[in-house]
């Protein structure tokens, strides 16, 4: 039973994470909830599909479709994580802005960006077929199948559970910084899905690892542990990274960065930011 | 003339990091053999052959290696070069039976 929580619990959170990440930098789009819960029937659906064809998955690119469609899965996610970044740089300020003056909702956009709501279902997709196998297994039959169908309920509430704290603990940030802090946990997130996404590929023998370990912060945090695991979801921690494992994570988080910066400013400034208003502006907001 | 030399030399560098091959069979939730001898030092192909009727994920921290194998399937797993040592995997699904170790020398 135990086993049977962990393992269900540790998929749930990483998947969990993601979503709570999105419900964050989403806040005050109305409906939101919806499309966020739209985004994971899709990938509950896409979950058992996967699960429905590992084996042909597994066979195809002579033996390594598993790691290819991984890292598939995850380099579409980082696509959609950045180019979000960066229109939320461009539009985040004016977002917060607005549920300042309105109390909490955006008036002017009706619906969160589509990017979120797949990720969110390529989340629920990536960890969920592994889950749905494990389901399949007990449901086939067994002794103890009754402990662990409780055993992975259980699993499945704690893993939302904390994904839960997390959100409510990300609420507690004041509102000047919140979209900033969220951007950046995005930048994070997308950065971890690449670099895991180049050891799907070392291990399918696409890429070289440049390095097999790095280095090894395993005295500090091991990947094992659930702390870490949950690290791994959240920015792509990893005690002994390869070497194109961190170049990919750099190359990520600096491109996003950088288009941050560059397409962030691209716009003509607003008012607010001291350009045009009058010094002493009434309208500057803190 | 010297394409040929630079074929031949491709041809001989592709054969000489061929990879050695090894089966793994997973039956009645156990690894078969428990524990496996590879050479250290070159990359290897893990053949892991499912013939239960469950799904098994074939996992090692030590290789840094996670991968489901389907009821009645199979997988290829692509580890290496190694340090000689003791590297440990397991079944994820059902790890109180599911345990084995590559020994790399």
């Amino acid at each position: 039973m135990f086993a049977a929580l962990l393992l269900v619990f540790r998929e749930v959170l990483e998947a969990a994470l993601i979503v709570t990440i999105v419900l964050a930098v989403t806040r005050g789009v109305p409906g939101r909830g919806r499309w966020v819960l739209a985004g994971v029937a899709a990938g509950v659906v896409g979950a058992i599909t996967v699960a429905l064809f590992a084996d042909g998955i597994a066979n195809a690119m002579e033996g390594m479709g598993q790691e290819v469609f991984n890292a598939g899965v995850l380099l579409l996610a980082v696509a959609m994580l950045a180019w979000h970044a960066i229109w939320m740089s461009q539009h985040g300020r004016e977002l917060a802005a607005q549920m300042k003056a309105i109390g909490g909702a955006v008036a002017n956009h009706t619906r969160p960006p589509s990017v979120l709501i797949a990720v969110v279902a390529l989340a629920v997709l990536r960890e969920g077929s592994e889950v749905v196998l494990f389901m399949y297994g007990l449901s086939a039959g067994g002794t103890s199948s009754g402990a662990q169908a409780i055993g992975s309920a259980l699993g499945l509430v704690a893993g939302v559970a904390v994904g839960a704290l997390l959100y409510f603990g990300l609420l507690r940030i004041p509102m000047r910084h919140f979209f900033t802090v969220t951007n950046w946990m995005v930048v994070f997130l997308a950065a971890g899905m690449a670099g895991q996404a180049a050891n799907y590929l070392v291990q399918a023998d696409y890429l070289p690892a440049l390095k097999q370990k790095m280095w090894d912060t395993s005295w500090l945090l091991t990947n094992q542990s659930d702390v870490g695991n949950a690290m791994r979801a959240l920015v792509g921690y990893d005690a002994q990274p390869t070497g194109i494992q961190v170049a990919f994570w750099i190359g990520t988080a600096v491109l996003i960065a950088l288009g941050m910066k560059s397409l962030g400013r691209a716009k003509p400034a607003p008012a607010s930011r001291g350009g045009v208003a009058p010094e002493g502006s009434p309208v500057a907001p803190t | 003339m010297r394409l040929f030399a630079f074929l031949a030399a491709l041809a001989f560098a592709g054969a000489a990091t061929a990879d050695a091959e090894f089966t793994l069979t997973i039956r009645d939730h156990k690894f078969e053999p428990a524990e496996l001898k590879v050479p250290a030092g070159q990359k290897i192909k893990l053949l892991v052959v499912n013939e239960d009727d469950s799904a098994e994920e074939f996992e090692s921290h030590e290789l840094n290696r996670e991968k489901i194998v389907a009821p009645k399937g199979r997988i290829t797993v692509i580890v290496g070069p190694l340090e000689p040592g003791r590297y440990p995997f397991f079944g994820e699904f059902h790890i109180e039976t599911a345990q084995g170790a590559l020994i790399a020398e």
